[in-house]
């Protein structure tokens, strides 16, 4: 009686078993590390030691110089404001498109609304190569290459599916009463929409918006046949040009790397805990 | 100079914002006054659903009607400003998808398997590792939110980054694992230009890209779970492998459904880890989606690669329709 009362309690696990589990997670983090690590440590190489041998992560004579260089001698920040300017523009755009969409799922039955749903579904399942024939013959009769219309509104659109099942989900999770109540008191349903539901869903509102300005952040493919002048390229651009002289920009590429990595890695960690909620409470009450 | 640049793109941006705005606003004021006229009941909602869906209709809807058209052309780089379209063009498109070489040696099937058997390996990585490391997270522990951080990192530094750093820790001199493997005293393993280890370093390299999604979403599903069912299960005297088997897998269900039919079609249409990795564009390592990219921007085969594409996309909605018919993943939606 009293070792199995002893069990239940949280945290009771036995000390093999904790030792365990810090061995099996410590090697995880090393594996998770190690990449990010090494690129680390290419961007800390002098020039003429870019390609080593060595394990070493503070590579012998190690210096700033390729951070230098990246940042003074190319057009870092120029492709981190062009990606940045065209992120945010799409995460609002998107989120701004997705949210009421959502809104009418979650709230009304309507004749098409589960087809609507696996319609959703279904876009994410179009290979990303198969859209780029057509969308750069569509931007290219509207005049869109080498603007950042076509880019903003084909990743906002783009953005919309993924945001929607979301949003949904999330909505699903707030109970009809609390709008029933404010309806009674002679809101309409707009007003309940944007001063109940919006607020209530914030965390995921911020997670579609986090996954929506990703999702531009860090596109390639679109970017790649839609900009074709310098100064207008996005940092992914900007880093495989880099790459393209592999021999002589190595160096800059990891240094650029470390520094584009920062603020999102960033982003993510603040934002891990809502990441947790927001992607799951909705399937969790929709059981 | 720069400022110039900086005005410009602000001022494009600007404009792009207050062209979309202006549409919604457009689209609502003329629903709400085709709703007034004929009396609608429910116009609030297609007034709510409209934006969304006009916007899907012209970027999504259109792009593949468009691409349905390719399918039934000879386009190509020859034929660029003047393809015939027909049923004939159509059917010697879709017949040469399953007859002849998507490039130039390998065939539909071989990639197909490929395909497949790479969406196996991975998800089913993806979901082991990811659970497994989310069970051990998920308890009060020392170091608790260290670990998660670290662990997350792989998901938040954006794969072109990672891709392109994995492809040279695979380089046969100066890439980390061969570095290892010398050190060890084994021969260095030829990871780009030999087609089995090139498929395996894109498994190596995709599976350290995929896990941290994973194990976030069991993450979340497992604190949802609440901590009673496992008192209960423990007073009736489960062991521990029976309170993952019977409470943990079942209540987490609703949550893995939707997760993996995501996973599989994310990765089965995965494009920079296979583009990236396979440098020397093997095509025996080739994945679908790649031999697509190459049949259509390599080998300017328009109309062939629009067939293929239409074959890759018909395969997983097939696929999908039939997963979510065997789990009832969208029970949720269906009420």
């Amino acid at each position: 009686m009293k070792r199995s009362m002893k069990r239940i309690t949280i945290g009771g696990d036995p000390l093999w078993f904790r030792v365990f589990t810090h061995a099996v997670l410590i090697v995880a983090c090393v594996i998770a590390l190690f990449p990010i690590l090494r690129i680390v440590s290419v961007s800390l190489r002098p020039g003429d030691r870019l390609l080593s041998t060595s394990l070493r992560i503070i590579p012998e004579g190690a210096t700033l110089e390729n951070y230098y260089n990246v940042l003074f001698k190319k057009d870092f920040f120029l492709w981190l404001w062009n990606s940045l300017v065209v992120s945010v523009t799409t995460a609002f755009i998107g989120l701004m498109l997705a949210s009421t969409a959502a809104y009418g799922f979650s709230r009304w039955n309507f004749p098409g609304k589960k087809a609507g749903l696996v319609f959703l579904l279904a876009t994410q399942m179009i290979p990303a190569s198969m859209m780029m024939i057509p969308l750069y013959i569509l931007a290219a009769r509207l005049g869109f290459i080498n603007t950042y219309r076509g880019l903003v509104l084909a990743y906002s659109v783009g953005s919309i599916p993924f945001s929607v099942w979301i949003l949904k989900g999330y909505y699903d999770s707030i109970s009809a009463s609390l709008e029933e109540a404010a309806m009674i008191d002679g809101a309409t349903r707009m007003q309940t929409f944007y001063r109940i539901i919006l607020p209530l869903s914030l965390p995921g509102l911020s997670i579609a918006f986090l996954f929506n300005f990703m999702s531009a952040w860090k596109d390639f493919l679109l970017a790649r046949i839609m900009l074709q002048k310098d100064f207008l390229f996005t940092w992914p651009l900007g880093l495989q040009q880099l790459q393209g002289q592999f021999r002589t920009s190595w160096g800059m590429f990891a240094a650029a790397s470390i520094m584009v990595a920062i603020p999102v890695v960033a982003l993510f960690l603040y934002t891990s805990r809502y990441l947790i909620s927001g992607l799951t409470l909705g399937s969790v009450k929709g059981d | 100079m720069r400022t110039g640049i900086i005005a410009t793109s602000l001022g494009q941006v600007g404009g792009t914002i207050f062209f979309i705005l202006g549409g919604v606003l457009l689209l609502e004021v003329l629903l709400w006054g085709v709703g007034r006229v004929f009396r609608m009941k429910n116009m609030l909602l297609y007034m709510l659903l409209a934006p969304g869906i006009v916007g899907l209709i012209l970027l999504v809807v259109y792009p593949l009607v468009f691409e349905l058209a390719l399918a039934f052309s000879n386009m190509s780089l020859r034929t660029f400003k003047h393809p015939t379209f027909g049923i004939k063009e159509g059917i010697d498109n879709f017949v040469r998808v399953f007859t002849r070489p998507v490039l130039k040696q390998t065939y539909f099937f071989p990639i197909f398997f490929r395909t497949v058997l790479w969406t196996v390996i991975q998800v089913s990585a993806h979901v082991t590792l990811g659970l497994g490391l989310a069970i051990l997270l998920n308890r009060p522990m020392f170091l608790k939110n260290i670990y998660k951080a670290f662990l997350i990192l792989p998901w938040a530094i954006p794969d072109i980054i990672s891709g392109l750093a994995w492809r040279g820790e695979f380089h046969y001199e100066y890439g980390v694992f061969n570095i290892i493997l010398t050190r060890l005293g084994a021969d260095p393993i030829p990871w780009k230009s030999d087609p089995l280890w090139n498929f395996i370093a894109m498994n190596i390299t995709n599976i350290w890209l995929g896990v941290p999604f994973m194990m976030v979403i069991s993450l979340g599903g497992l604190q949802s779970i609440s901590k009673e069912y496992y008192e209960a299960a423990q007073i009736d005297g489960a062991t521990s492998a029976q309170k993952l088997w019977y409470v943990t897998l079942p209540l987490l269900k609703p949550i893995l459904t939707p997760a993996v039919i995501l996973g599989v079609i994310w990765t089965f249409n995965n494009f920079n880890v296979p583009y990236f990795i396979n440098q020397n564009e093997l095509e025996s390592s080739d994945l679908l989606v790649t031999a697509l990219f190459r049949a259509a921007f390599e080998y300017n085969q328009y109309g062939f690669a629009a067939a293929f594409a239409f074959v890759v996309f018909l395969v997983l909605l097939f696929f999908s329709l039939w997963y979510i018919r065997i789990t009832g993943g969208l029970k949720g939606v269906k009420e």
